[in-house]
């Protein structure tokens, strides 16, 4: 994969990125660049500041210090959380992005539907609340809320936690098909190794106190073109023999200083 | 197309049947409450305690007069006026006070001092600047019901959901945007609880002004009443107050009310309905 030297205008830059909540510093000096219709997955262990990364690139938080560029033209994000609006239906949640852009009621509904398909909602359950589905339903809702927009680039923050295998599976080739016909670019965040190998072109991890990037790996082969036999091997050989993913399953949170 | 129109027919049906169901059980509530009036009446006799069908006699008599629909209409529109502003006060206020805490730090003592002062004085105080008009009444509905008001909203406004103000922005919504899709919906379910207080505290203070400021309308009656020692046709006029505080609340308060909880019912199971 040659994406990030052929040049290319690089649609999401992060330079010198840090942020602190309430005084503590949880990121400091990130640097990472996402080349147009690049999947670059982003593992690292938890608490080290993954979804704080993505939310900063995504304009969410405003970072401490450092810069965000975005090239792309429109984003679409899935939160680490479904985050439906308890009082709308599913319908109304995956059409809530194209309510702020303005478009009219028939064609939001046309196009949550159309959503709702690719992430394999059933159309019976469109018209329930958030309440009356299962947590994995309210997760696809929140993915096909990203979708629904037609993003060129989107923000997974470990999307499919509460999918069955699967399922899982399934909405990863959706990631791939999607991104693979140059409909988008994604940041996809994970702490499944199978997965970040599956879908990505790069696999970047974060350092486990936030202070920049670990470093990055580039994944041979193009996502979709990997049987599972190639991830099993390609994972097992992060694992063993490479030292940047020695602390990847570090499950102790950090310590503050 | 056809289904879908029967179908939202048959969920309207539905929800009418629930609301008529409902006020079932409030009738059987008030014949129990009818019985323990008898009850009364039987033991202390006509002059302390009417039967309650001679009061409703009492009610009809006076609901048949128009002149008495005249002073009924007077003590709503008063209060009605009086609620609005304090709607509107309260709302607007609420509403800052929640997104700002800087405005709450600075709402927060004024309201513990104006509920702190009885409205008898807000009335007494009113009576001195505005004399025996609207306008007495309306000031002590108005320092009434704002608080309740206030509180409901600011408190809606507190409690919004910040999760999904940051999920709006990731999908570009500027402030105003998030306070029209996210805010005001989340604070509508705090806001008609709180109206349903301050529309009957608005009713009773409105009856309370109009006696002490001998001002008409169903509080001037009550006085007159009083004056005759006429305990049937006090009470006939507290039974027509609380009957339009009720055909209010039933009529707009509770509609609205169970169309923005429509999500809320979802999860209940049956039987648990209200
Ligand atoms: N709103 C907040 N206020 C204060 N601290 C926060 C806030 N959000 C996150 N943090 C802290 O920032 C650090 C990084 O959190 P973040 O959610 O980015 O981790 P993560 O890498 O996504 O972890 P996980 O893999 O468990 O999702 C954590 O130590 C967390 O306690
Ligand atoms: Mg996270």
């Amino acid at each position: 994969m040659t994406l990030e030297t052929t040049g290319a205008t690089p649609s999401l830059t992060l330079s010198g990125i840090g942020h602190a909540y309430l005084g503590r510093t949880v990121l400091d000096a990130v640097d990472l660049s996402l080349a147009a219709g690049e999947v670059a997955a982003l593992v690292g262990p938890s608490g080290c500041g993954k979804s704080t990364l993505a939310h900063i690139a995504a304009g969410v938080v405003e970072p401490s210090r450092g810069r965000v560029a975005r090239r792309y033209r429109r984003h679409g994000m899935v939160f680490q959380d479904p985050r439906l609006l308890p009082w709308a239906t599913a319908r109304a949640n995956i059409a809530y992005p194209l309510r702020l852009l303005g478009l009219p009621r028939r064609e939001r509904r046309e196009r949550a539907e159309e959503a709702a398909n690719r992430v394999a909602l059933d159309c019976a359950d469109l018209d329930k609340y958030p309440v009356e589905l299962s947590g994995g339903m309210r997760q696809r809702a929140a993915i096909a809320r990203a979708l629904a927009i037609d993003p060129d680039f989107v923000y997974f923050d470990e999307p499919f936690t509460a999918l069955d295998v699967a399922l899982k599976r399934r909405m990863q080739d959706l990631v791939i098909e999607a991104a693979r016909g140059a409909r988008f670019g994604a940041l996809f965040i994970t702490h499944d190794l199978m997965e970040a190998v599956r879908i990505a072109h790069r696999v970047v991890v974060m350092d486990a106190q936030g202070r920049g990037i670990a470093g990055t790996r580039a994944v041979p082969g193009e996502p979709g073109g990997r049987d599972d036999g190639t991830v099993y091997r390609l994972v097992a050989g992060f694992l063993t023999d490479d030292p940047l993913f020695r602390h990847i399953h570090d499950i102790d949170e950090r310590r503050t200083p | 197309m056809t289904t879908v129109h029967a179908d939202a027919i048959l969920d309207r049906l539905g929800r009418v049947g629930q609301f008529l169901w409902s006020g079932w059980a409030g009738l059987a509530g008030l014949a129990l409450f009818a019985a323990l009036w008898q009850a009364g009446h039987e033991r202390y006799g006509d002059f302390i305690l009417p039967a309650p069908l001679a009061t409703l006699a009492a009610g009809l008599t006076i609901a048949g007069d128009p002149a008495a629909w005249e002073l009924a209409g007077q003590t709503t529109l008063r209060a009605v006026e009086g609620f609005a502003l304090a709607a509107l006060a309260g709302a607007a206020g609420g509403l800052a006070a929640g997104y700002s805490p800087a405005t709450m730090r600075l709402a927060r003592p004024i309201l513990t001092v104006l509920l702190g002062v009885p409205p008898i004085a807000w009335i007494v105080l009113a009576m001195i600047w505005f004399g025996s008009t609207d306008g007495t009444i309306i000031t002590t509905v108005l320092v009434a019901a704002t608080p309740v008001v206030f509180v409901g909203v600011a408190e809606g406004a507190v409690t919004r959901d910040r999760g999904l103000d940051d999920m709006a922005r990731a999908f570009g919504a500027g402030p105003l945007a998030r306070l029209t899709t996210l805010g005001l919906r989340h604070v509508a379910a705090f806001l008609f609880p709180a109206l349903t207080v301050a529309l009957g505290s608005a009713f009773k203070v409105a009856v309370m002004a109009e006696l002490l400021a001998n001002t008409g309308g169903i509080g001037g009656a009550l006085a007159a009443a009083r004056a005759n020692l006429d305990v049937a046709e006090a009470l006939a006029w507290v039974l027509i107050a609380v009957a339009g505080l009720i055909v209010v609340e039933h009529t707009l308060v509770h509609p609205i009310r169970s169309e923005f909880e429509r999500w809320r019912n979802a999860a209940r199971p049956w039987g648990v309905k209200r």
